[in-house]
């Protein structure tokens, strides 16, 4: 394989892996709650794509619609589901001020809910589904033949990473966001609305799973009840990797472990790919090993007491 | 909380004859279907009380212990399975491992000792992390463990399954299983060790203060409690008959844990009721699935709405009453101090 291929594939699963970083991070740096459910509302945006049925063949619903359309549906579709579970399951045990193992187990249930619902409508089976066919296309760069879609992944998550840093920096929302990240008491007495910067938290981060749900479909033309998990993992080894509590060390995290995953798929020995993602979190374990804290954290990250 | 200032019960001494009482009641009633999900109740028993050991004593909630479970069930399968066909199913196997037929008990420790190891060589590194982070490095511990034994085909068959298990769990095999893990989990948790990990639990910094090692008390309950699910997972293997990578993952991971919390995160009696009343809910929703003669009319649920309700289930506990059924009760006789 060429080095530009390389480039180019490992950017873009690099790009993927930290835009579910991003999400997770998001609503870890307010809620120090890791969203187990962030990968099923990617899933829930890619199956939107289908009319719901029991059939092995799903024909397109949103998935017919033009282009533009498209984009916003199913953004718009998945920043409400996402809204939706903090609203009825994540809310309700915060006022109750439930502690941080309480809140990860109820992310591992809405996760499960969301997939065992998926399940009963759509069965088991992994279904096709076919969007901007014209991404499936090869593109030249350099004399290398390099597909469309990974250069177009890139180059969104590219302008999302920029629309973030704007909106976090310049919006007063995201401003907001920030505060209640770094004291979320402090952020309450000056005036920021609890409830109000969370759902909004939840609803970028559903938004951002909206998109990579399209890049995804539009790569693999897959959907799968729990295509969300692997990617969602990666998303949380991602931020604990970068190091948690940082916005910046999840997306480098999330990239990080993308690189890694390509170059290893690229560089071990025939035999030994399949096992590639073992070698991958293993890596992750030693990289924790000597780094506890992660390795782009900031100082203070003790346990929350 | 109430650490170390009442003197320790001892739940095993109020559990084990009420789950010995409960056996032997069914056993009587002689309903086959009914004594098989009391079987598979106490097998799954095995394993929330080992998972108890680990996150009702440190209060950090594991993803990844199903891992032992595999790791527990295939090293048992390696030991008892199929004599003869061993070498065609798993032909990667060392031959003196292929040669040795290993009786099911010593065959079941072994196997749970290879899981135990395991976990102290990832502990090392998960107990340094904080909660939340070790969390996350045992789900993928469970990610690197599966992709391990689905691709090692020579040894484990890959994705396709194995057939023709020893067959020795009966109610009673699974009973004497539970008992030993209850009273295992009942010794830790009363002793020195147990103890100091709950302080860390309580308070982070002032068990630090007060000289508690966290990372070694963790890495200790780790072991301990990656040995009881193991034996756990190795049992389940043994009341299937078959045993296939898929059996030990994403499902069992949320079933074990529902179990957990449902019947209450901060005790062994939670571990035990919670596994009781999960098993329970789940047969009649399966029995529903299955269909249910109901007069004239046949009441029928479509098939995927156990998880559906299970899910909600443990949403509803927990947002309605977060300890769990018993709390911090634990059933049991006191000890004199």
């Amino acid at each position: 394989m060429n080095g530009i291929q390389l480039m180019v594939d490992a950017l873009s699963l690099g790009s993927q892996y930290a835009l579910v970083a991003l999400g997770i991070g998001l609503v870890f740096g307010i809620m120090r709650m890791i969203n187990f459910a962030h990968g099923d509302l990617m899933m829930l945006g890619a199956y939107a794509l289908v009319v719901p049925t029991t059939a092995d063949v799903a024909p397109p619903l949103i998935g017919k619609w033009p282009a533009v359309a498209m984009i916003v549906a199913i953004t718009a579709l998945v920043a409400c589901a996402g809204i939706l579970t903090e609203r009825f399951a994540f809310r309700p045990l915060r006022h109750r001020q439930a502690d941080g193992a309480t809140l990860l187990i109820s992310s591992f249930a809405v996760s499960y809910l969301l997939q065992s619902v998926v399940l009963l409508v759509h069965t088991g089976r992994p279904k096709s589904v076919s969007i901007f066919a014209e991404l499936t296309r090869q593109m030249e760069i350099g004399g290398v033949r390099v597909a469309l879609v990974d250069v177009v992944t890139i180059a969104v998550t590219a302008l999302l990473l920029l629309a973030m840093v704007v909106f976090l920096r310049r919006v007063r929302w995201g401003v907001e966001i920030r505060a209640a990240s770094e004291d979320f008491t402090m952020a309450r007495i000056l005036g920021v609305r609890a409830d109000a910067v969370i759902a909004l938290a939840f609803a970028i981060a559903g938004g951002l799973a909206g998109i990579l749900s399209l890049l995804y479909v539009a790569k693999t033309g897959v959907l799968d009840f729990r295509m969300g998990v692997p990617l969602a993992v990666a998303g949380f080894v991602g931020t604990v990797v970068g190091g948690m509590g940082s916005l910046i060390g999840a997306v480098l995290g999330g990239l990080f472990l993308g690189v890694a995953s390509s170059l290893l798929q690229a560089l071990l020995p025939e035999a030994l790919r399949p096992g590639r993602d073992a070698f991958l979190y293993s890596l992750v374990i030693v990289v924790l090993l000597v780094r506890p804290q992660g390795l782009f954290a900031p100082r203070d990250t003790g346990e929350r007491t | 909380m109430k650490v170390g200032l009442s003197p320790p019960t001892l739940p095993a001494a109020g559990l084990i004859p009420l789950l010995g009482l409960l056996c032997v009641v069914v056993h009587l009633i002689g309903n086959q279907l009914v004594e098989g999900a009391l079987t598979e109740a106490l097998v799954y028993m095995v394993m929330v009380v080992g998972l108890s050991v680990f996150v009702s004593n440190s209060g950090i909630i594991s993803f990844g212990h199903v891992s032992f479970a595999l790791i527990g069930a295939y090293a048992s399968a390696w030991q008892t399975c199929c004599p003869g066909l061993r070498g065609v199913f798993m032909p990667g196997l060392p031959k003196i491992v292929l040669d040795t037929n290993v009786p099911v008990i010593p065959a079941a420790l072994i196997a749970a000792l290879l899981a135990a190891v395991v976990a102290a060589v990832a502990g090392v590194a998960i107990a340094r992390l904080d909660a939340v982070a070790a969390s996350i490095a045992l789900l993928s511990l469970l990610f690197v463990v599966k992709t391990i034994y689905e691709n090692w085909t020579s040894i484990t068959a890959g994705q396709g399954s194995l057939a023709g298990l020893p067959l020795y769990v009966s109610l009673w095999t699974a009973l004497a299983w539970a008992a030993v893990a209850i009273v295992v989990a009942q010794f830790y948790m009363i002793s020195a060790h147990g103890l100091r990990l709950r302080a860390t639990r309580e308070d982070y910094a002032a068990a630090r203060a007060a000289g508690i090692l966290p990372w070694r008390e963790r890495l200790i309950a780790l072991v301990i409690s990656a040995f009881l699910f193991a034996i756990g997972g190795i049992l389940f293997g043994h009341y299937l008959g078959t045993l296939a990578v898929s059996i030990y993952w994403l499902d069992m991971t949320f079933l074990t844990l529902a179990m957990l919390v449902v019947g209450g995160m901060r005790s062994l009696t939670g571990a035990v009721v919670g596994t009781l009343a999960i098993s329970t809910v789940r047969e009649l929703l399966r029995a529903l699935e299955r269909g249910f003669d109901f007069g004239a009319t046949t009441i029928q649920i479509p098939q995927g709405t156990q998880e559906v309700a299970l899910a909600l289930a443990l949403l509803l506990v927990l947002i309605f009453r977060p300890q769990g059924i018993v709390g911090d009760y634990e059933l049991g006789v006191s000890l004199p101090r």
